[in-house]
This record gives structure tokens, sequence and C-alpha cells, in this order.
């Protein structure tokens, strides 16, 4: 995974709240086996739309996504953050996420910011006025910053630190092979096992 | 110190805990499928590693897979290649599979519960959001990311924050015609698609203690709908004799049976939040938006968006009611649907069939509309051919199909097509959810099933 510090880039107002999964990358797009090329399925319903903000070319290149509340709801698809990545985004604003989207997010390296809905909605302001508004996110000052303006935003320190030095989850816990081979002597003998297999 | 359920059974998982961090969660099982698994496996194979605990996952084909002519190769050769693939990652890693024309196929929250591996004071897990059905036997089920597949694979762990806790007492007695369903869809409609954020959600009360095995796993699958971590309801009796005979029910049935009558919230424990809801006044309910907290009682109309003092919900209703291309003002009752779909983890299991097939005897559904009923495994399906439901869908004029996920996320071929109504027993009415341009109404089987007589929402009331 690649660190995270500071991202510096344009954003892209998406003036819509409760955007599940399903619009973030449609079922049709879920048949490939790799992590890459989902950029074709991000927003496709929407993308058909010529005022769709992804069409205009004003935000063509944002990196910052910054969108209505409960982004991220329903399927709990991960192709929905490499979809979001894949097509250039590293960081999203919004003043709700649903929790299986921010914790595949963090996991992947995709900064998910919380402000509250004022705040984004000044953002939203800010950025239609003037799209290429240079927009700084640093996950060290944990800030956002453009224009004079300057949010702080909360992170817990254990996943901040985790992105910052781009660390993958499954090296960390095998550190502790030991505490879970442990912790498996004394599981109880009645917990279901599916093999062999019975019918 | 007093515990809610959740918490002991987080409490009996934590393998490790550290400040400042996640505690590391051990995971009695996985549950795998085609769409999430791909990746992670892959992952494995790059790091050169091994799935931990084979005899802890199994795998299903569900979501990719076709409901017609499932003896031939599959026609897609896109889902075909995810099911090979999966076919080919489970021989590699030695995981247990069911592929399609198993007795054993079917969505992986069908499959879990009927083979009996699902069972009281687990931590369950699987790359679908709606892990949380197997709650119902007061287990910690949650979805996850492929990222969360593969490390579960590697480690049978998971670092995860403990949620919140909230209670959902519902009590009271349903009226006849009221359903598990409707009991969901009206908790999501009250705390709204984002209310259960964080939380991790007990439903108690009469009327949840009143519902089967299998009602209650239709309310603790839609628990992600409101938002929640999971959700999930103590054991009891019904719990135990719905495992009892299961083929991988435990051995020691005794000694499991001690520890799951351990398995409820002590007196005194305390939750962050409660909801209350009044099972008396529940009517059947459906949605008429484009999420799952936008229904309302049958017997009303269209909400108008003017209505709603919430700017974010205003809009959210303009935008609703312009793509399900709805009037404010129109009684719900007089929607023309164009399908109905019997089926998905929330509604495709015996009971359901059975509560549908009941409403439809003897009768021909309206000539204006088709409905596809999908049983939820091929074990339900086999089930259902048994007592002769099959015939009941067939002659009423409906399509009996094969299992799988079918038409509640139409990602195989099974999908509406653009302007398209359906009356669905699924979870999700999303934009597009069911194919792309598709309006989705979520409803109960009898709901169901008395609109695929009438043609337009109904409930069996109206017959
Ligand atoms: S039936 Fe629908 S909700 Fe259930 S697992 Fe399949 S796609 Fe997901």
């Amino acid at each position: 995974m690649e660190k995270f510090i500071k991202h510096v880039g344009t954003g892209v107002p998406l003036r819509r709240s409760n955007v599940d999964t399903d619009q973030i990358i449609p079922a049709v797009y879920l048949k490939r086996v790799t992590r890459s090329g989902f950029e074709d399925g991000l927003f496709a319903a929407w993308r058909n739309d010529p005022e769709f903000v992804l069409n205009q070319p004003a935000f063509k290149n944002g990196t910052i996504l910054v969108a209505g509340s409960d982004f991220g709801t329903g399927s709990s698809r991960e192709h929905a953050v490499w979809a979001l990545q894949n097509y250039g985004f590293k960081v999203i604003i919004s003043s709700r996420y649903a929790d299986i989207f921010r914790g595949n997010s963090l996991k992947g390296g995709l900064l998910t910011v919380i402000l509250d809905q004022a705040k984004v909605e000044a953002m939203w302001e800010a950025i239609e006025a003037n799209p290429e508004l240079s927009i700084s996110v640093d996950l060290e000052s944990r800030t956002v910053s453009y224009d004079g303006v300057s949010n702080p935003f909360e992170i817990d320190d254990y996943t901040r630190w985790r992105l910052m030095e781009g660390l993958d989850d499954i090296g960390l816990t095998l550190k502790h092979t030991d505490s879970i081979d442990a912790f498996e002597e004394k599981r109880a003998s009645y917990k279901p096992k599916t093999l062999p297999i019975k019918s | 110190m007093a515990k809610t359920l959740a918490e002991k059974i987080w409490a009996d998982h934590v393998v490790r805990s550290a400040d400042g961090e996640p505690d590391l969660l051990y995971i009695d099982l996985q549950l795998v499928h085609e769409v999430t698994s791909a990746q992670a496996f892959d992952g494995l194979r790059l790091a050169g590693r091994k799935v931990r605990r084979p005899d802890l996952t199994i795998a299903t084909e569900d979501h990719n897979t076709p409901t017609l002519n499932i003896d031939k190769p599959i026609a897609d050769p896109v889902s075909k290649l995810q099911i090979d693939t999966l076919r080919n990652n489970a021989k590699e890693f030695g995981v247990r599979i069911h592929s399609l024309g198993d007795a054993d196929q079917g969505v992986v929250h069908v499959v879990g519960p009927q083979l009996g591996l699902t069972q009281p004071g687990m931590t369950i897990v699987c790359g679908d959001s709606h892990t949380s059905t197997h709650g119902a036997f007061g287990a910690i089920a949650f979805g996850i990311g492929t990222s969360e597949v593969e490390h579960v694979l590697a480690t049978q762990t998971l670092p995860s924050s403990k949620p919140k806790m909230m209670a959902i007492n519902v009590e009271g007695k349903l009226k006849k015609g009221v359903t598990a369903k409707d009991i969901i869809l009206a908790i999501i409609a009250k705390i709204g698609t984002g209310g259960g954020q964080g939380y991790i959600v007990e439903y108690r009360g009469s009327a949840i203690r009143e519902l089967s095995m299998e009602g209650r796993m239709t309310v603790c699958n839609m628990s992600i709908e409101a938002g929640a971590r999971a959700g999930l309801i103590a054991p009891d009796e019904k719990t135990f004799e719905y495992i009892k005979g299961k083929p991988h029910a435990p051995e020691n049935f005794d000694e499991a049976l001690a520890y799951w009558k351990t398995l409820f919230t002590d007196e005194g424990a305390k939750f962050d939040v409660e909801v209350d809801i009044n099972a008396d006044d529940l009517e059947p309910f459906v949605t008429w938006g484009t999420n799952p907290g936008q229904g309302l009682p049958l017997n009303s109309s269209v909400p108008n968006p003017a209505d709603f003092a919430d700017t974010t919900q205003r809009t959210a209703a303009e935008r609703a009611l312009e793509y399900m291309g709805l009037t404010a003002g129109t009684p719900l009752k007089a929607i023309k649907i164009d399908t109905v779909f019997l089926g998905s983890c929330t509604n495709g299991r015996i009971e359901d069939l059975r509560a549908a097939a009941d409403v439809l005897k003897g009768k021909k559904i309206s000539s204006s509309l088709r409905m596809l009923v999908v049983p939820g495994s091929a074990r339900v399906r086999l089930q259902a051919e048994s007592e002769g439901l099959d015939k009941v869908f067939l002659d009423a004029g409906a399509e009996w199909r094969n299992a799988g996920c079918s038409m509640c996320l139409g990602m195989n071929p099974d999908q509406l097509t653009v302007g398209e109504r359906s009356a669905s027993t699924s979870n999700r009415n999303f934009e597009g959810r069911q194919g792309k341009g598709g309006r989705t109404h979520l409803v109960s089987p009898l709901v169901a099933a008395a609109t695929a007589l009438r043609g337009t929402l109904s409930s069996p009331s109206d017959l």
C-alpha cells in the first residue's frame, strides 16, 4: 500500500446524499477477477448524463471527491473503493459514511475524511466558484485546507499511523500468530467445522 | 459487570487487545462466494500465504449464477470466468465448495443456517453486507470487504473496533398479514438508513420472540439497511430446536447448549441507544423511494417531498419520485407492477415460499405482469417441490427458477429493463439495483403474492 501523508489536488462536488455502492459501481461491473480497471464502471448510470459532475470538463481531473452525507451505503463491495481509486480519487470528504465502506477505504489507502455538513457545503460552494481551487489534505496535521480555510478532522491514531506508514494489515496481524495459536488451543470443541463434510 | 449479548460474544473472541488499537477478533466461520473472493485468493497467492483454517471456511456460488439451464455451461464468458475462478481457488486452497447443481448451493446466508453451521455465540463474516442475517441465531455476523476476506483467510482473525450497542424493542402482537419484513421496513423507515451506523443492534421484545427462525433471519438480514454493523437476537428454544438435527449441529450438543443458554443480555446491562416499536400498530409496509428507509404503510399514499422538513430528505425524496416515476398523493395501492420477484436472502426461505403459495393457491397471477420465484438455495427448492409448492406457482402462471441471488441484484440475466417496476421481496431498492433504470418496491412475500394476483401493490386482505 502506498503511504499517505499529504495530498494536494482539486475537488469534485457531488451534491448527493445516500450515494450507495450500487451507484458507485453497479453489479454488472463486478464480474472481473482483478483489482484494476474499474474506473469505467464508476458512477456508470450517472455518467450517461452530460450534466453529471464528472462529465463536466472543469472537474475532470479532480482527485478529492466532496460528497453528501451517508456516502457508500449498501453492498459491501470493495470494488467501490477500487473504482474510486482506479479513477484517480485519493480522498473522499463527507459528513457521514457507511461503516463497511469506510473500513474498506481506510484498509485500501483511500482516505475518507469526515467534516460536518456545513463545512461540506462551504467546500461545494468554493469548488463550484473555482474548480481549480487547490485543496490540501494533510493526514499528519489532520486538516483539510483551501483558500485560507483550515478544517481539522478526526481520525484515530492507529489508522493514521497505518496509512502514513503504508502498512498492510495482514502483515501486522501475522506478528501475533502466537496469540492466535494460543486462542485456538482454548476454543471449545463444539464449535462447528465445515470439514469433514456432513450431510 | 452486566453485559449485553453482543458484548459477551465479543469478549469471548478477543485474541489480543492493546491500547489505541482495534481488538483482534477471532472469526469462527467465513462464508465465501464468487464476487468478493477472487482478489482475496489472488492476494494470498501473491504473498505465498495459505488459508489458515479451511475447516472454518465454506464457499458457494450465488450472486452471478444463472437460474435457468443450470446444467449447461454458463453463457456469459465473464460470469463463467468468475465462477471458474472460485472453483479453482477452492480446490487450490482446500476450501469446501457447493457448486451449481449441488443440493447445498444457494445464497450464502441461506446455506450457512440450513447446514447448521450458523450457531449461537459465533463470530461469522462474509464478503457480503447481508451477513447480518446469521445474527438471528445469537451470533455476531457482519459483512466485510475483499481485503478483509483475505485477512480472515490468512489469519482467521480480523482487527475490529467494538461497535456501540443499540436495542430495538418490538413489543406487542402483529396483526394477521403483518410479517417480519414489515417489522424491519418499519424500523428502517423510523431510524433511517444511517440510524444504526456504528452500532450492533439487538432486536428484543415479545414480537421478536414470537417470530420463527426464518422471520428472525429476515429482520436481522436488513440490519445493514439501517446502517448497522450487525443485528442479533438472543437464542432461545426455537433456535436450539432449529439447529438440532441439522448436518453440522454439535455432536456434544448438551455442552454447546449449556454455553448457548448463557447468551442473553444481562439484567441491568446498558445500551447506548434504545428504540421502541409498537408491534400492535404495524401494517404491511412497502417502499416508495430509492433507499430502504423510504417506506410507508401500504394503505398510505406517495409522500409529497415538500412535507419533509429536512432539506437533505426533501431533495432525496424529490429525486426518488422522479426516478421512480411517481406522483405525490398517488395511493400506493394504485401503483401498477410489471414484475414480482419472490426470493433473496431476505425472503427466499421455505417459510416465505409457503406463505406466498398459500395466497396464490388455485388462482392466476395478473396477465399484466410476470412473477419470478427463486428459492434461496437448492435445498429450499427441493423442499418446496416435495411439498408441491412448485406446482402452485407454476399453475398460477409464475416462473419456478433455480436457486441464487438472481434479480435481487441483477448481476445474472434476471434483470429489470429501463422503467420496469417490480414488487420485490429482496432488501434493496437503490436506483438500478435490479437492472439499469429498473424501479423497485420492497415488499413482504404476502404482499408480493397479492400484488401478483391484482397487478397493483396489494395485501392479501385486498383479495
Ligand atoms: S440475495 Fe441479494 S442481498 Fe442476499 S446475498 Fe444475494 S445479492 Fe446479496
